[in-house]
């Protein structure tokens, strides 16, 4: 059982530093008389008091905190590396890996120079806030970084379940099709930012991007939107400025 | 398929909560579940069948309350039924709307023995 948090041993989890000898080899999951008792008590509240307690470690430490998600295939992994990339010289940036089966997206973090913790959830299809908690413990992010946790490649699951970040961001790609948005309102309704990906692929496909952006408002009319290409680089200095926009605020408050 | 991720915590409350109440067994669980909470009903049987067995639920009766969702529109303060997060004011039709009811997700009772 784990001290901190009480949890069981639980074989389908793994997190693994990547790029480091040491093994941490510890992995977790949440872990005659008729009497009615007044339960009272959210499903999801043991996952939203750990995400509380996440968040008050970023607030702490002011890390930016972003939640990544999107479809598989939507370019989460080609935008991270971008961004590492380009920002290495004003940033601290760490990167949590949520993928259900090996370590390639976490190679690919790596080879950029960026602390990465890859989560194996095994047949899971979301991270949940449980298992951010111990790849941040074996992370140790420094004070004033950037924290991107790009969970598992699915827009449906993952909505429910809160990590404590400080934005959600959900990635779409006009390959993916502009109803998106009404056909899986959960993951839009939940994010800040929405970031429609691969815009330099327009011209052959049927995506109109006045109808994403109505869809999606119907869903969240607060919801931000930057168009962007990782392959011709369009746009990306847009998203560059909102990360940039956020931290700053995280450093005046 | 998160709906298992649900189950399971439904599984972990039932447990500490009969635990701690020195429970010999669960004979009713009793759920709110809300039309805009984000469960897929189908889904949650499925996982539910499969997650209970050899656990104290797995001759417990279940109890869904279905809750429909509610809204007020920000703007001209209606009051209407919300089935689709994407649902707009049946009054002036705008999308800023604070949902009342229908995000319920919770363990509400339990009756043991």
């Amino acid at each position: 059982m784990c001290a901190t948090c009480g949890c069981d041993s639980n074989a389908s989890t793994s997190i693994q530093q990547i790029g480091e000898h040491h093994h941490h080899d510890h992995s977790h999951s949440h872990s005659q008389n008729k009497t009615m008792i007044a339960v009272e008590k959210d499903v999801l509240h043991e996952n939203n008091l750990l995400a509380q307690r996440n968040r008050g470690y970023f607030d702490a430490k002011n890390i930016l905190a972003l939640n990544l998600v999107s479809s598989p295939g939507s370019g989460k992994t080609s935008l991270l590396e971008k961004t590492l990339t380009d920002l290495r010289d004003q940033f601290s940036f760490y990167v949590i890996e949520g993928d259900q089966q090996t370590t390639r997206d976490a190679d690919r973090i790596h080879a950029t120079g960026t602390k990465v913790s890859q989560i194996n959830t095994g047949k899971g299809c979301h991270l949940d806030a449980h298992m951010i908690f111990h790849a941040v413990q074996g992370m140790k992010p420094k004070e004033n970084s950037i924290l991107f946790i790009e969970n598992v490649g699915n827009l449906v699951c993952p909505a429910m379940f809160d990590l404590g970040e400080k934005e959600r961001v959900v990635i779409i790609s006009v390959t993916e099709g502009d109803d998106k948005p009404i056909k899986y309102p959960d993951m839009f309704h939940t994010s800040t930012l929405c970031i429609i990906n691969k815009i330099d692929l327009l011209p052959y496909v049927p995506f109109s991007m006045e109808k994403v952006k109505d869809y999606a408002k119907q869903v969240n009319p607060n919801l931000e939107f930057i168009e962007l290409s990782c392959t011709t680089g369009q746009g990306l200095q847009n998203w560059y400025e909102w990360i940039k926009e956020k931290v700053l605020v995280e450093t005046e408050a | 398929m998160h709906e298992l991720s649900i189950v399971m915590s439904i599984l972990d409350i039932a447990d500490k909560e009969s635990e701690r109440n020195h429970a010999s067994g669960i004979e009713e669980i009793e759920l709110d579940i809300g039309e805009l909470s984000g469960i897929d009903l189908n889904a949650f049987d499925f996982a539910w069948q499969q997650a209970i067995k050899s656990t104290k639920l797995e001759n417990a009766a279940r109890k869904i309350n279905h809750i429909e969702g509610e809204g007020k529109c920000m703007d001209c303060e209606t009051v209407f039924m919300m089935h689709n997060l994407y649902d707009s004011c049946p009054n002036c039709g705008d999308h800023f709307i604070n949902i009342q009811k229908g995000k319920e997700l919770r363990v509400r009772s339990l009756t043991i023995n």
